[in-house]
């Protein structure tokens, strides 16, 4: 059995509001290390085996369809051990 | 004049949408997520609400769903095609219109009432307004900034496609203040205020939503 992870990020020119918010509610707290925080989503995919580069190919080809948009993010595949 | 309203699971204003069909005079037609059948009918509405409870992002679930393969395919052919606010979403994550919804630059959800600009009148519909003419109706969600890159806000304003903009104040970090936008052709139209709420001064803000509802009646007669 293997991880293969997907994190999605907004592309960095894309505003995130959200990630804004957080940087905003870490001072509040007393934490004054952050210049700058992005919010992005982590898929964790199990699968049978090791990962060929078919089915690696075929998680990035999801990546791009289902996973991610395009238009606004950017994503990366890695296998975890 | 038959125009279909998909019910996708999480879909709200389907009822208010089939509504403000029948106002405008023609006849609305329920279409199931699920089903891969558009019921023979002229034009198609994707209505608002939380499709897939906007899981993964907004109507990037929806967007596989089985009735959305005859309907991309009747869409690109050119039958009249109207997505408002979750549809709109759902138009964007299928590649039918260009750019993204995002969350809102201030992170709250809007509902309010929302005035707008028509700025594009030969679209399957928006023919019943003139050119510039101010509207009233609801806004109301929480991704609702219209976002693209810099090369299609440019094409988008070349070509004229944005039909809508919102008046005053950006209300939710929209690139240049967009609130509607179509296709080349302009039977697609994708729509983040809701004009389905504002067909009749009774229930709603204006009555001024009823002009998209005649607008594609007149455009199926021609």
């Amino acid at each position: 059995m293997a991880k293969i992870v997907v994190d999605v990020m907004l592309k960095p020119e894309i505003l995130d509001p959200q990630g804004k918010a957080v940087a905003a509610a870490l001072p509040r707290l007393g934490f004054s290390f952050a210049t700058d925080v992005r919010q992005g989503k982590r898929f964790e995919i199990t699968i049978d085996g090791e990962p060929t580069a078919a089915q690696l190919a075929e998680v990035e080809t999801a990546a791009e369809k289902l996973l991610s948009n395009p238009v606004i993010e950017n994503f990366t595949v890695r296998v975890e051990k | 004049m038959k125009i279909g309203v998909v019910t996708f699971p999480g879909t709200l204003d389907d009822r208010d949408a089939a509504r403000a069909v029948r106002y405008a005079g023609g006849e609305a037609v329920s279409l199931w997520h699920d089903d891969a059948d558009l019921k023979g009918v002229d034009a198609v509405i994707l209505p608002g609400g939380f499709s897939y409870g906007d899981y993964l992002r907004c109507g990037a679930i929806s967007r596989f769903s089985p009735v959305m393969e005859p309907l991309i395919a009747a869409a690109q052919g050119g039958m009249p095609l109207l997505g408002i606010c979750n549809g709109f979403q759902v138009l964007a994550e299928a590649h039918l219109l260009p750019g993204a919804l995002t969350r809102n630059h201030e992170l709250h959800f809007l509902c309010r009432d929302q005035k707008l600009t028509i700025e594009k009148t030969d679209t399957a519909w928006t023919s019943s307004f003139s050119k510039g003419q101010e509207i009233l109706i609801p806004l109301k969600n929480g991704e609702g900034a219209y976002m693209c890159d810099d090369q299609t806000l440019a094409m988008l304003e070349g070509e004229g496609r944005i039909i809508a903009r919102y008046v005053g104040e950006n209300p939710n970090g929209s690139r240049n203040l967009i609130a509607g936008i179509t296709n080349e052709r302009g039977n697609i139209v994708g729509l983040m205020p809701h004009p389905e709420h504002a067909i009749d001064s009774l229930t709603g803000p204006s009555a001024d939503g009823i002009g998209f509802f005649t607008s594609v009646l007149k455009a199926m007669v021609k």
